[in-house]
């Protein structure tokens, strides 16, 4: 099924000068359940290879650009929480390690660490989704029913950090909120020790599975070359054989403290792309244990901000008995604390991949100008080249395997 | 460009061949916190972009974004940021152009990424460009009457009184 068809096969079928080719233009979208999402394709098929595909996207623009000039820095973590869901603490904290660059705050280690756990569980979690959606897309129902939990658990631990599990709003410019419960804690171990059990199980089901690797070999394949010219970051890049990783080429927040392989492909085909972010999650489990590691060896069990209390709400109790706390939580929320003039773009290593933030200041208490980097809105416009000479439903786990977010795309 | 090189060497050899190779053509080159920023005038913008990515390695299109500022002569601009993956270098490239000229040359010849980049600038900006394959609208819909993005186009409901640039502190 996947295999190619020759590359004359869908040339022109010409008799006399006339196409006798019957072309079929078929709209896979707005709403449509394999495209996890609202996007149009209008494709235009020949039997039932596609010729083309004209794109339309925009059904879920919410103007978050323009929305955040108008709204004070800690209110725009609520913005980014939306764009990539699946994975909304790697977001939040792009969002909060910006702010903190343009104000040039250094957090504790204790506090950096806390961030990788929680931005690595949320690759987890996104990863989880985009490889058990490709098994959904060519019909292998079970790894999303079972590995799905885990998902679950990864849920369970935000609840405990932040009470929220899909739009977190987790963390604060200048740190966490509050410390981690015992019991987030105790979660996180759990998943740390029951994890490689659950994607082990998951590697059985689908990595050496002959139909899912006759299904996706060779699949919407792109080349690194073409990758890097239409922009592609993430898995999807590293699938096609480029070891970008921002992690890596930009550490922030201490991540080149730690020790970790990035996996690349050679195809950039759907099964490559399945398989890199298989072993980005061991990566990822791997980074927490070695972030749980380092933060057992500290003495300090307490600090979980910065010494920053001109951006982190003091607690309520202080509020309501002494003078400071209260001056701090006055001008936090009515926005009196001076921000310098400047620019600055930060980037972090997003489920799907480079996540940027231009944030241009200038001295207000919004910012004047954010642009978001969203990996999959300038990954997504390839779609066409990737899914041409190929079959409708080659296209189908083709685009669930770029994981491409609707409320990313459109932002 | 080599890339054991310090950043600070690749930022001063970026600097030298521009400045010789644009003369006055570039306005500016100056640091603006961790990157190193050029500002072009808007008739060398596409010369520039091209021997970033040709000569001095910058491969790699990360950003192409609009920018309005009602209160300035030059209005509008564009911002680049260029990225040199084997070095991990990153650049960005400014160029200001005014309300009544509001063309530019297309990247989408050095970058196919920058077709959605600049369809993106154009829905919301208003900024044209000269030979995009494909330069309508991308966000918001076909018939959109404004340009969302342009410090003019009200966020919210104008006849509020409770609301406006003195609670944001401008």
């Amino acid at each position: 099924m996947s295999q190619q068809p020759p590359t004359d096969f869908w040339a022109k079928d010409l008799v006399e000068g006339r196409d006798l080719r019957e072309l079929t233009t078929l709209n896979l979208g707005p709403t449509h359940p394999a495209t996890h999402g609202i996007f149009q394709n209008v494709l235009t098929l020949d039997g039932e290879i596609i010729l083309d595909a004209q794109q339309t996207i925009g059904y879920i623009h919410r103007a978050f650009e323009k929305l955040a000039e108008r709204r004070p820095f800690y209110q725009i973590t609520t913005l980014t929480d939306r764009m990539n869901y699946c994975s909304a603490p790697i977001n939040n904290m792009g969002w909060h390690m910006t702010v903190e660059k343009l104000l040039n705050i250094e957090l504790p280690k204790r506090v950096q660490y806390m961030r990788v756990i929680v931005m690595e569980l949320a690759r987890i979690a996104d990863h989880i989704i985009c490889n058990t959606i490709i098994g959904q897309d060519v019909g292998a129902t079970t790894p999303f029913l079972y590995v799905y939990q885990w998902r679950e658990k990864i849920y369970e631990v935000y609840e405990e950090i932040c009470g929220a599990r899909l739009t977190t709003n987790m963390g604060r410019i200048g740190g966490w909120e509050r410390n981690w419960s015992d019991a987030a804690w105790a979660k996180i171990k759990a998943i740390v020790k029951d994890l490689p059990a659950g994607l082990k199980e998951f590697d059985n089901m689908l990595l050496r599975n002959r139909i899912f690797m006759d299904r996706t070999i060779g699949c919407g394949p792109i080349s690194g070359e073409r990758a890097l010219a239409y922009g592609f970051t993430g898995p999807n890049l590293r699938a096609a054989g480029v070891d970008y990783d921002v992690r890596v080429a930009d550490p922030y927040s201490s991540y080149d403290e730690f020790d970790f392989i990035i996996p690349v492909g050679t195809n950039g085909d759907t099964y490559d792309r399945f398989t890199v972010r298989q072993e980005e999650m061991r990566q990822s489990l791997s980074i927490i244990r070695q972030a749980m590691e380092k933060l057992d060896k500290m003495s300090d069990k307490t600090t979980f901000r910065g010494e920053v209390p001109e951006w982190v709400l003091p607690p309520k109790e202080e509020v309501y008995s002494a003078m400071e706390p209260l001056i701090w939580h006055f001008k936090i929320v009515m926005g009196e604390t001076d921000v310098p003039v400047g620019e600055v773009y930060h980037c972090v290593e997003g489920g799907n991949g480079e996540l940027g933030f231009y944030l241009v200041s200038d001295g207000g208490r919004a910012p004047f100008r954010l642009h978001l980097r969203r990996p999959c809105y300038i990954y997504y416009q390839a779609f066409p080249e990737m899914i041409k000479g190929s079959m409708l439903s080659d296209a189908i786990i083709t685009m669930s395997s770029m994981n491409v977010i609707a409320g990313e795309l459109d932002a | 460009m080599p890339g054991f090189l310090i950043k600070a060497e690749r930022d001063q050899r970026v600097k030298e061949r521009i400045s010789a190779a644009f003369a006055e053509k570039v306005t500016a080159i100056e640091q603006e916190r961790d990157l190193l920023c050029i500002h072009v005038k808007k008739e060398a913008l596409h010369d520039l972009l091209r021997t970033l990515k040709e000569e001095l390695g910058f491969h790699f299109l990360t950003t192409c974004c609009g920018m309005h500022f009602p209160d300035e002569a030059q209005d509008f601009g564009l911002v680049y940021h260029l990225h040199d993956m084997r070095a991990g270098h990153r650049i960005r490239v400014k160029c200001r152009t005014t309300a009544n000229d509001l063309e530019f040359k297309t990247a989408t010849d050095l970058w196919p990424t920058a077709n959605w980049m600049e369809r993106e600038a154009w829905d919301f900006f208003g900024i044209r460009f000269k030979g995009h394959p494909n330069l309508k609208r991308i966000l918001n819909m076909e018939d959109f009457p404004a340009f969302p993005l342009r410090k003019d186009y009200p966020l919210e409901d104008p006849t509020r009184q409770d609301k406006d640039d003195r609670f944001f502190g401008r």
